[in-house]
This record gives C-alpha cells, sequence and structure tokens, in this order.
C-alpha cells in the first residue's frame, strides 16, 4: 500500500497520464474492430488524438443563454472524477492509489459523478436538445444502476459467505478470485452476473445500444450539442477514462488474476508483464461490450432502456445471485 | 487563427439542406458508405454545428432557410469550411427561377469550395473534400 503523500501525488499523476492514453487507444481501437466488422478500413489507431489535437485548437463557443461558470466546469469535473474512479481500482495487479480509503460502494458512487456531471453540463447550456439529452441520461442512470448493486452485491456476498472479512474491499476481491469460491451452479450465476455487468458497460458510456441520451440522429448530440472545442475535447477524454474504467472494473471483479504471479516470475519483467495482460484484458472486455454490441444493435428508445434494464437485466441478475446463493448452501449442506 | 496540421485528418462535418431535392442528400450518403469510407482519414459526420469543422450546404437557399443558414454557419466554432454540393447551390440549378430563392449558396454563406453535378457523385464529393483539404494547407503555408 501506497502511504504517503508524494507517493500518492505521483500515483496519481501516473495514473492519469495512464488512463487518459489507454482510453484514447481503446477508443481507436474501437472505432477500427466496428468498421472492419462492416467491411470497412477504418480510422488508424492514433485517430482519437488527432481529434483532441483539433478540438483543443478550435475556438470554444459558450452561447448566449447558457450558465458559463457550469457550462465550462461540467467537463472539467467530468474528466476528473472519471479519473478519480481509477484510484480506487486495482490496475494490473498494483495496489490502488489511494488503497486505504474506499471499496466498491465508493467506487459505485464515483462511476455515477461523471455522468452528474454530464447532465449539468446539458442543462447548463440552454438548449433544449441538451435538456432532453440530460433528462434521458438521468433516466439512464437509474435503470442500469439497480443490475450493477445486484452484480457488486452478489460478489461481495459470495467473500461474505466464504467468512472473508471486508468483502467489499477491493483488495479481497483482487486476492480471492470468485471463480475459485464457487461450485458448478455458482459458475453458472456468476457467468450471468458477468453477461450482466457486460451489458451494462454500454449504457454507463453512453454507447449504442443505449445511447439514447446523446442520439445523433434525433437529438443532434444530446447532451454534447453545445459543446465544442477544449470543452468537446474534455468530454471526450472523460469518455476514454471512462471506458478504462468499466473494464477495469469489470477486470478487478470477475478476473483479478496476474499472469506473471501464476507463471511465477516476479520483479521488473513480472510488473511489464502484468500490465500488457491487464491492458490485453480490458481491451477484450471493451471489445465484447463495446464495439460488438455497438456494431450489432440499433439504438433503444428511453423507455426501452428502462424495461431492458429494469425488467430483463434486473430478473437475469437475481437469477444469477440466487444461482450463487443455492450452489452456497449446497456446499455447506 | 492558426489552423493546427491535425485539422485536416480530423474533418467532421456538419450537413445542411438549405432546398435541396433530396438528390445530393443521396449522394452524400453513398458517400459515407463502406464502400468510399471517408472515416480512414477521420471524416465523420456530426449531428451538430458545434461540432462540425465542414459545412456540406446542398441546394439553393429558399427564402424561409437563409437565415437558419446564416445562423447555423454562425454557430460553429473556427476555424471552419463551407462546400457547395451540387449545382443548385451555385446557379439555382433547375430551380433558378423560383420565385421563393432567396438565391444561390454563396449570396448567403462564404463557399470555399463549389462541387457540381446535378448530383455529382460521390466521387466528386470526395475530390472536393481534397480540395477543401488543399485550402486548409496552402492557408496554413501562409501563416
Ligand atoms: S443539384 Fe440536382 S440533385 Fe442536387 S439538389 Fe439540385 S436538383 Fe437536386
Amino acid at each position: 500500500m501506497i502511504e504517503t503523500l508524494p507517493a500518492i501525488l505521483i500515483g496519481a499523476v501516473l495514473v492519469a497520464v495512464f488512463s487518459i492514453i489507454i482510453g484514447l487507444l481503446l477508443m481507436g481501437f474501437d472505432r477500427i474492430v466496428a468498421a472492419r466488422m462492416q467491411a470497412r478500413i477504418g480510422p488508424p489507431l492514433t485517430q482519437p488524438f488527432i481529434d483532441i489535437r483539433k478540438l483543443l485548437a478550435k475556438e470554444n463557443v459558450v452561447p448566449e443563454n447558457a450558465i458559463p461558470w457550469l457550462f465550462n466546469l461540467a467537463p472539467v469535473i467530468a474528466l476528473a472524477s472519471a479519473i478519480t474512479i481509477l484510484f480506487y481500482l486495482p490496475i494490473a495487479g498494483f495496489a490502488p492509489v489511494l488503497s486505504g480509503g474506499g471499496d466498491l460502494i465508493l467506487v459505485m458512487y464515483l462511476l455515477t459523478l461523471p455522468a452528474l456531471a454530464l447532465v449539468a453540463g446539458g442543462f447548463a447550456s440552454g438548449s433544449p436538445y441538451a435538456t432532453v439529452g440530460a433528462q434521458r441520461e438521468m433516466v439512464t442512470m437509474i435503470a442500469y444502476e439497480f443490475p450493477l448493486a445486484i452484480v457488486v452485491v452478489a460478489i461481495a456476498w459470495r467473500l461474505a459467505a466464504e467468512g472473508i472479512s471486508l468483502p467489499f474491499s477491493l483488495a479481497t476481491i483482487g486476492a480471492n478470485p470468485v471463480w475459485g469460491l464457487v461450485g458448478p451452479l455458482g459458475a453458472i450465476g456468476l457467468l450471468i452476473l458477468l453477461v450482466v455487468l457486460l451489458i451494462v458497460t454500454p449504457a454507463e458510456l453512453s454507447r449504442v445500444p443505449f445511447d439514447t441520451p446523446e442520439a445523433e440522429t434525433e437529438l443532434a448530440g444530446g447532451i454534447l450539442v453545445e459543446y465544442s472545442g477544449k470543452n468537446l475535447a474534455l468530454f471526450s477524454l472523460t469518455q476514454g477514462v471512462k471506458t478504462v474504467a468499466m473494464a477495469s472494473l469489470v477486470v478487478a471483479l470477475f478476473f483479478p488474476y496476474r499472469l506473471a504471479a501464476i507463471a511465477g516470475i516476479s520483479g521488473f519483467l513480472g510488473a511489464v508483464i502484468d500490465l500488457l495482460f491487464y491492458i490485453l484484458l480490458i481491451t477484450l472486455v471493451t471489445f465484447i461490450s463495446v464495439s460488438v454490441i455497438r456494431v450489432a444493435m440499433a439504438r433503444f428508445r428511453i423507455n426501452q432502456v428502462v424495461s431492458v434494464y429494469w425488467i430483463y437485466l434486473a430478473i437475469a441478475g437475481l437469477g444469477g445471485l440466487l444461482l450463487v446463493m443455492v450452489d452456497q448452501i449446497m456446499g455447506v449442506v | 487563427m492558426k489552423i493546427p496540421s491535425s485539422f485536416n485528418r480530423s474533418l467532421w462535418v456538419f450537413h445542411l439542406n438549405t432546398g435541396s431535392c433530396n438528390g445530393c442528400e443521396i449522394e452524400i450518403v453513398a458517400t459515407i458508405t463502406p464502400r468510399y469510407d471517408p472515416e480512414r482519414f477521420g471524416i465523420r459526420l456530426v449531428g451538430s454545428p458545434r461540432h462540425a469543422d465542414v459545412l456540406l450546404v446542398t441546394g439553393p437557399v429558399t427564402r424561409k432557410m437563409a437565415p437558419r443558414a446564416r445562423r447555423v454557419y454562425e454557430q460553429m466554432a473556427d476555424p471552419k469550411v463551407v462546400m457547395c454540393i451540387g449545382t443548385c447551390g451555385q446557379s439555382g440549378g433547375v430551380f433558378f427561377d423560383s420565385y421563393n430563392l432567396e438565391g444561390p449558396v454563396d449570396q448567403v454563406l462564404p463557399v470555399d469550395v463549389y462541387v457540381p453535378g446535378c448530383p455529382p457523385r460521390p466521387e466528386a464529393i470526395i475530390f472536393g473534400v481534397v480540395k477543401a483539404l488543399e485550402k486548409l494547407e496552402r492557408l496554413e503555408a501562409q501563416q
């Protein structure tokens, strides 16, 4: 665990730079993969970097009937809070930068912060499109929060049933991969929970089919409609960092494995292998829950988003939770 | 204003119909299909003029659309380029003597690149984008 203040600061800067770079690369990867699936060549991997550089050079328009301070503050808060999430998540087996201070519950709350900043920015821009988008974003947030909570609680419950203390702590979850604890029935339950979490991810990231708040064709960009230049660049960075954060959460909950530890390699080489393995895992998660779903589906209406999460995914999640519980009880008996 | 070199590898396009017959729209949609795949060069259609670098205008400008076209142009963030797609936008085309025309596009907006044709082929539209890029590079060299 990192204790001293300078170490925390250095760690924070490293995590911020790392997450921004990996986030943009993941977005570029997603665009290439989506293009290949549509039989196109697609943009270069560095396209998001080029886009950001262009946006930073462009004029930053603040609309006449916007609330300027909130309008300009929202993107900064969104990016800062997205990076903060990663301070609490283990990256590549390294202890989280702020590992002492928070657990999964805190991460769940932090995950809503970028979305809330987006909503505030949408309302502050004073455009009817952005207002509708912001309202939709709030509805989407309420919708996906429930299945996400089920997944988190199920895993923590399973660890607690094993008699492990601090089941919500990410260090505990990392030390006790949940797949090792369950029998075949519980494995099926966990698989269901994993699928639920993978479907929650695109909504968390406002990607198709849950990009209803940003619906480009109906809402002209929704929440982001009035944003340009520097502020839009900050929101794109947030998007990238959030992708890393969500993928890291999936990896931390379900695949807290370290290749180097399994292979018995330690030291610097082990750290590098761990990092590469971790990047591979989050790329895989992004590929499944962002690229494949996004190419395969069209956008849901906002009422469909709610019923998908509250009815279908909630039932699936509860079913998974039930299987995990039955498995545990049978194991004890 | 300084134009960065990343500008011409990341052109975001907003399409505005100021009174076109929809023929030009169909060709623009054909241009963004996988066959031509302009995303290779970072070209993307965006939904809001605030995000756009290029304004694609199709059709002659009707009286109702003229103030709106000016507003959309003003909403775009600098630096920006206007492309006029189709014969109508250059001369009025088949609608040249219509009673409700404000005039060709260049009577309303400062046009940078004209793409003639009724409607122009996707290849012509892509050529127009290349011309726009060349113009940007020229402006860059002048700075
Ligand atoms: S140029 Fe031809 S296709 Fe295009 S809007 Fe005019 S009439 Fe229609």
